[in-house]
């Protein structure tokens, strides 16, 4: 059972004007039901946008994108995923509890419901006593874990997230990341982590996607085997050879990028003329 | 308490000013060079504010009702077309900012005659308004139909840019959660635009009671206080407080216009009270 099927997917954006940029190209990736899995690499390089495909939030150009075994448009109307922002973009007008039955309320649940679901979500990520506070009075990383206790709502086979803990201090990004993986152990959630830090994308991953720019494409995918994931999991042997591997792989797409830009240095700023020079080589 | 304390003290200044100004100011104004820089401090260009509040109290010709009824009834009557021109005209703005979010086309092509609209003097259009009167609706409504031309300008422009206000994460979430542009409008657009609409109908308010002012003297509208303004500044050299009981008038209607706006945003704005919040 696979939760996330991309086949030959490509993206171009502005596809036959001047400013055409080729965001991803030929990207093959199978996402396997409650697996955890991160797409990292360096910006520019597609990885949200590859998420906002899955999401159907942008079509593709060409190729095929299933969620759960539907096409996406068809698993986004059916709501089979859950989605989370680095903004937590919480609806300011309403309280915590609101924020959390958004999505239950335009999918028709009642109102007991919503209420039951709300509380629950909220006791899964220990926000249960800020029910009844407006988003404005909690901190980021609170609001975060709203943004979470929402995505999680309507019980979805699938999470989408796009860097949710980029504008998190470190302390608070490594205390959502034990939650969250608790989270997804305890309702067997697959999840697609969108980061740009390579330390959380093996901590918290099964299976960490390396990307490379201009055109983005897969250029690795390597398999985390870590035997428990908690704090001494930071300290081990497996964590730091993923780490080295994932950033070995990286740096491989970082050489081969920076030879295009020797070729491109003057004109790269600009998207217009670096998609030509990217597709020189 | 604090509000209402900051607003008398407001009007405590306000009266301080003109009567401080009344005591040094030279009688027959400063004048340098042929320009008169200061106006007069006589008591026919500024009567003492004792003045205003006792003709209040006075019958408006002798053995007639006294002034501060006749203010009144006629307020009352121009607040009856100021609500109306108020309520009409925020509701074509309202319609007209949606229909320009909705339809960028619309927006491109409408929002400029929206502005173009609003650099038409009102006197030039206010009689070409009155002549459709009398045929199809009663002489008030011509004035209400001035009041609403000013008052849906401010909502239409600044619900326009709430309507639009919300971040593409808010956007892309409704769109996660399958849901159309209209359900998107109710459960995010609108929500989001409250604190821009609110004070656009302040402004709206402040523009129908100009509008309905001006409306009644440019149609010749009896029994408004737009009337009674031109009424009582022709007796202005014989009763010059006169004319200020009126003026006193159409300051409490836009006292009250604005209070309405008020009554009408504290429960749909709770969530703001708790915090503070910066807007704009």
């Amino acid at each position: 059972m696979t939760a996330v099927s991309l086949d030959k997917v490509t993206k171009v954006f502005n596809q036959g004007r001047p400013d055409e940029v080729t965001a991803l190209s030929d990207i093959n990736l199978e996402i396997g039901a409650g697996r955890f899995v991160s797409l990292i690499g360096p910006s520019g390089c597609g990885k949200s946008t590859l998420l906002r495909l899955i999401a159907d939030l942008i079509p593709a150009s060409s190729g095929t994108v299933e969620v759960a075994g539907k096409p996406a448009t068809r698993a986004r109307l059916d709501q089979e995923y859950g989605i989370a922002f680095q903004q937590a973009g919480l609806f300011e007008w309403r309280t915590v509890q609101r924020n959390v039955e958004l999505p239950l309320e335009l999918r028709g649940a009642s109102r007991a419901e919503r209420k039951a679901r709300a509380t629950e979500m909220l006791a899964l990520v220990g926000l249960a006593d800020f029910a009844g506070h407006y988003p404005a009075q909690l901190s980021g990383g609170m609001q975060q874990r709203v943004a979470i206790a929402r995505a999680l709502a309507v019980h979805p086979p699938l999470l989408l997230m796009d860097e949710p803990f980029g504008a998190l201090d470190e302390m608070t990004r490594e205390r959502l990341q034990s939650e969250l993986l608790a989270i997804c152990a305890k309702t067997g959630t697959s999840t697609v982590f969108v980061t740009h830090s390579i330390s959380e994308a093996v901590f918290l991953s099964d299976q960490v996607v390396v990307m490379s720019p201009r055109p983005g494409r897969i250029t690795a995918i390597i398999d985390v085997d870590l035997p428990a994931r908690d704090d001494a999991a930071r300290q081990s042997p497996a964590y730091f050879e993923a780490i080295t591997a994932v950033r070995r792989a990286l740096r491989g797409t970082d050489n081969a990028s920076a030879s295009t830009d020797a070729v491109a240095a003057p004109s790269s700023r600009t998207p217009g003329s670096a998609s030509p020079a990217a597709t020189a080589p | 308490m604090r509000r209402v304390l900051s607003a008398v003290l407001g009007l405590v200044v306000l009266i301080a000013l003109w009567e401080g100004y009344k005591a040094v100011g030279n009688p027959d104004g400063t004048v340098l060079f042929g320009v008169r820089v200061l106006p007069r401090a006589d008591d026919l260009s500024m009567p003492h504010v004792s003045d205003m509040l006792s003709r209040l109290g006075r019958p408006e010709l002798t053995g007639g009702r006294p002034v501060w009824q006749v203010v009144l009834s006629a307020s009352l009557f121009t607040l009856g077309i100021t609500t109306a021109g108020f309520l009409a005209g925020a509701v074509v703005g309202l319609l007209l900012a949606v229909a320009m979010q909705r339809f960028r086309v619309i927006e491109r092509g409408l929002l400029p005659y929206v502005i173009l609209s609003q650099t038409v003097p009102l006197v030039a259009l206010a009689p070409l308004i009155a002549g459709w009167s009398g045929t199809v609706w009663p002489e008030w409504t011509t004035v209400a139909v001035i009041a609403a031309y000013l008052a849906f300008f401010p909502v239409a422009v600044g619900m326009l840019r709430g309507l639009q206000s919300p971040q593409a994460a808010g956007v892309e979430l409704m769109r996660s959660y399958a849901a159309g542009w209209w359900r998107t409008l109710i459960k995010l657009r609108l929500p989001a635009s409250l604190p821009y609409l609110f004070p656009a109908l302040r402004l709206a308010g402040a523009a129908a009671v100009v509008g309905a002012v001006v409306g009644e003297i440019s149609t010749g509208t009896r029994g408004g206080i737009g009337r009674l303004i031109i009424e009582y500044s022709r007796e202005a050299t014989s009763d010059p407080a006169k004319v200020y009981t009126a003026m006193l008038g159409a300051a409490l209607l836009g006292l009250v216009v604005a209070a309405l706006v008020t009554l009408l945003e504290l429960p749909l704005m709770r969530h703001r009270r708790r915090v503070s919040v910066v807007t704009m």
